[in-house]
């Protein structure tokens, strides 16, 4: 993480058209990315327990949409700060891509709901699973709106002609991804073993028949 | 400092303040597991206490 921080500031040039509010943009789009990333990740376990039937994946599926959720967040909040920056405005409701984003971020808030309005159980963690499976299909259109999107005020930097950035901008931003990668990998890690910790607590209180 | 500064600044403090919140919920978190274990361990040991008790 320091890495990517020294590089963005001291190494990846200002860019010529948008000036110093361009470094948003190499945290930004890998907190996006990481958000498909957990997501994604949330839909193979829910996959993976809709077809093996092993209860461990619906907490794992569960943690990843948490993850997903929380990188989402702070997507929109970078994302927001960054169109004011850049746009003079906070929100522009006439860009595909936000709002699909937008759309994407408050189906998976919807997934908590859904879940905690459901008794604990087997039948809780397969409602959960096809919830998380149906999500993941609006994130090939989140990340395809910029392309197909006629209004093409949100900057298209990767292209069928490669990234649109000189060398050490690719290199900066492809550290910062891989740093926003290890710190969900670890955040995820941390936050699974605490649920399961938890959930061997309750299971261990109830056997010694605590109240 | 420029308001371009301004906002780059504010975009990375959103994003460290968001990893700050989640570490200290997880100490939160933390804690209290820790509580409970010992708690629970208390509670195994004491049957045991009991038993050697009635033995002795």
């Amino acid at each position: 993480m320091a890495l990517a921080l020294a590089l963005v500031f001291f190494v990846a040039p200002e860019d010529a058209d948008q000036g110093i509010s361009q470094k948003i943009f190499y945290f930004h789009v890998p907190l996006a990315l990481t958000a498909y990333a957990c997501f994604a990740t949330a839909a193979w376990k829910a996959l993976r327990l809709l077809w093996t039937g092993e209860e461990r994946y619906d907490l794992e599926s569960y943690t990843a949409v948490h993850q997903g959720t929380i990188y989402g967040a702070m997507t929109l909040l970078t994302g927001s700060i960054w169109a004011k920056a850049s746009w003079g405005r906070w929100w522009v409701w006439s860009e595909d891509q936000l709002v699909l984003f937008l759309v994407l971020f408050l189906f998976y808030c919807a997934y908590f709901m859904l879940r905690f309005s459901l008794e604990p159980g087997p039948s809780r963690a397969r409602i959960s699973a096809v919830y998380a499976l149906f999500g993941v299909a609006l994130i090939p259109v989140s990340f395809l709106a910029i392309r197909l999107s006629k209004n093409f005020i949100h900057p298209v930097v990767f292209t069928r002609d490669g990234p649109q950035m000189t060398g050490t901008m690719f290199a900066a931003f492809c550290v910062a991804w891989a740093a926003v990668l290890l710190l969900a990998a670890l955040m995820y890690r941390v936050e699974l073993l605490g649920k399961r910790l938890d959930l061997h607590l309750r299971e261990l209180r109830e056997a010694l028949g605590a109240s | 400092m420029s308001s371009g500064e301004k906002y780059v600044a504010a975009a990375y403090a959103v994003v460290f303040a968001t990893v700050l919140v989640w570490v200290a919920l997880i100490a939160v978190k933390l804690v209290r597991l820790e509580r409970e274990t010992a708690e629970l361990a208390e509670l195994a040991r004491r049957p045991r206490a009991a038993q050697t008790a009635d033995d002795g």
